[in-house]
Formats: structure tokens, C-alpha cells, sequence
């Protein structure tokens, strides 16, 4: 029996995935945990990799690494002062939260591994002998609303238009969301002046000083 | 004594590690008291799910018979990505717009409701 590379890449990226997230969970560092949880879904990524989602993949890269975990990172800078970097969890709430998540882990850990069983044929559908190929462009085509990977199949010419739906419906559902979404998230986190801040006085000084005919 | 590395990988090992990511995901949800920090366990359950959805979809796993759920497993784990983006940046807005107002992000403080 020799070594399946994409299985040793798999425990690899695996472990690294599950370790650094539970090191977002028992890490008190607010700091710490942004950059235990970069390197959990720069893993993550990987395993898609693996999984033959390249697209996916890369978007797990530019959109989550790039763009969401920076926002994250951002917030991180922006709440992240002295004292409320590490706010302790109490022993009582780990020992509720430890007992809810164990049970969950068995749950979840039950059907996964049961998974299977799910069908009873038990016969191997994935030819492993295939190259690779690449899903940006049917992915794209799909969010047009053209499921070019169901052209391949054989089906008849009835049964053709069924499941031949694309994703274009949902893709400017998401795409308007995303454009109301964030310009809320601009207007809630416009600049305010901090509230523990004494108004009056602050502003009458800065604008004493300002004042170059005062 | 079998050799773990000698077996391909099978839907069940992506299970497995999705479980774990959700279950991470929910104890971070539940046991952090920073308001950023519950973000990043939403953020640790959506890839739990996300990581299923693509092994569902992944045409080189053995999923033991099932059927693939093919392209619409990785258009689904793209929405996803899209929608958690945008929560993201919500989330972190008010959390912001808390920490001004209240010069804090400890989320047992946010109980002004209460009163």
C-alpha cells in the first residue's frame, strides 16, 4: 500500500484548519484569535483546493483572507485598547458552553461519520483516474443562468430543461444586498464623536486653538 | 493496523472536519464575551458549513454511492462567501457604532434593553 499524496495533503491542511480554530476558541487575545482564524480558513482554502473547487478556492482566498478577515483585523484595531483586549469568560459560562459543545461534537460527528450509510448501493462513483478541470467557467456561465455542466449528461430532451435553471435570479438578489448592505455599514460607522468625550469643552478648545484670528 | 495515509479521502474525513470548524464556531458564539470575537465564530461556523457544501459537491470524494451534488455545491458555498462578506461588514459596523456610544465591545454590556 503505498502513500495517497492527496490524503497526507488532506490530514495536513486538516489539522492545521481544525487546530487554529481551536485556538480562535481558547486564545483570550482578541488580537491573537484575528490571526489564528487567518491561518484557519487560509487552510480551509486549501482543503477546497483539495475537494477540486479551484474557483471556490480563490474566492476563499480574495474574498474571506482578503477582504473580510482585513475588515475583521480592522475592527480588531479600531475596539482593541488596553483592558478590553482580553475579557475573561468566567468558569461556570466555559463549563455550560464545553458541555453544549461536546454534545453538539458527538451529534455532528455521529452523522458525519455515519454519512455512508446515508445511501445503501455502497458502490464507489468517483473515477479518480480523471485530470482536473477547472469550474470558473461553468461556475460563471451558472451565475448567468447557463448550466453548461448539465449539457454534458445524458438526459432526454424532456427531462433537459429540468434543473436547467441558473443562478442569475439569486445572483442580483445577492449582488443588490450586497450594495444595501454596505452602504448601511457606512452609514452606521460614520465618524461620531465618542460619547464619554465631555462635548462642550473638547470642541471650544479645538476650535480656540484652530482659530488663527482668536 | 491500517495505514490512514494509504486511503483516499472520502466524504466522511470533510464531515468530520466541518463538524469540528461548526463546532468551534459555536463554542467561540457562545463563550466570547469580546463582540469581535463572536464574529469570528460566525465566521468559523459559515466555513464549517461552507467546507460541507463543497465536499458534497466535489466530484473526487467517495460519498459511498450518493450522487454529487456537483456545480451547485460550489455555487452555494459562493453565496456563502458573498453573504458572509456582507454580514461581516454589517456586524462590524454596529459593533463600531456600539463602541462609540458605549466605549466598550463586551457584548453583556449591551443590555440596556433590560432595564
Amino acid at each position: 500500500m503505498g502513500i495517497v499524496f492527496h490524503t497526507v495533503l488532506f490530514y495536513l491542511l486538516a489539522i492545521l484548519a481544525c487546530g487554529f480554530a481551536v485556538a480562535v476558541v481558547l486564545s483570550n487575545n482578541i488580537v491573537r484569535m484575528a490571526f489564528y482564524l487567518v491561518a484557519c480558513l487560509g487552510a480551509v482554502a486549501g482543503l477546497f483546493f483539495l475537494a477540486g473547487a479551484d474557483f471556490v478556492g480563490a474566492l476563499q482566498l480574495m474574498i474571506y483572507v482578503g477582504g473580510t478577515l482585513v475588515l475583521l483585523i480592522f475592527g480588531v484595531m479600531l475596539t482593541a485598547r488596553g483592558p478590553l483586549a482580553n475579557i475573561q469568560t468566567s468558569r461556570a459560562q466555559w463549563a455550560m458552553v464545553g458541555l453544549i459543545g461536546a454534545s453538539l461534537l458527538a451529534v455532528l460527528l455521529y452523522a458525519a461519520t455515519t454519512a455512508g450509510k446515508w445511501t445503501h448501493s455502497g458502490q464507489i462513483v468517483a473515477d479518480r483516474s480523471h485530470v482536473s478541470k477547472p469550474t470558473a467557467t461553468p461556475i460563471g456561465l451558472a451565475l448567468l443562468g447557463v448550466r453548461a455542466d448539465r449539457l454534458n449528461a445524458e438526459r432526454t430532451d424532456a427531462a433537459l430543461g429540468k434543473g436547467m435553471a441558473g443562478y442569475l435570479l439569486p445572483f442580483e438578489i445577492v449582488s443588490v444586498h450586497l450594495v444595501v448592505v454596505l452602504i448601511g455599514a457606512a452609514y452606521l460607522a460614520r465618524a461620531r464623536r465618542r460619547a464619554t468625550t465631555p462635548p462642550m469643552a473638547a470642541t471650544s478648545g479645538d476650535s480656540n486653538n484652530l482659530d488663527p484670528g482668536d | 493496523m491500517i495505514n490512514p495515509v494509504a486511503e483516499p479521502v472520502s466524504l466522511m474525513h470533510y464531515l468530520v472536519v466541518g463538524a469540528i470548524l461548526f463546532v468551534c464556531g459555536v463554542v467561540c458564539m457562545t463563550a466570547k464575551r469580546n463582540a469581535i470575537g463572536v464574529l469570528m465564530g460566525i465566521e468559523l461556523v459559515l466555513n464549517g458549513a461552507n467546507l460541507n457544501f463543497v465536499a458534497f459537491g466535489s466530484p473526487y470524494l467517495q460519498s459511498g454511492g450518493a450522487p454529487s451534488l456537483g456545480l451547485d455545491g460550489h455555487l452555494m458555498a459562493l453565496f456563502v462567501i458573498v453573504l458572509a462578506a456582507a454580514e461581516a461588514a454589517m456586524a462590524l459596523a454596529i459593533a463600531l457604532s456600539f463602541y462609540n456610544a458605549h466605549a466598550t465591545v463586551d457584548v453583556d454590556q449591551a443590555n440596556e434593553l433590560k432595564r
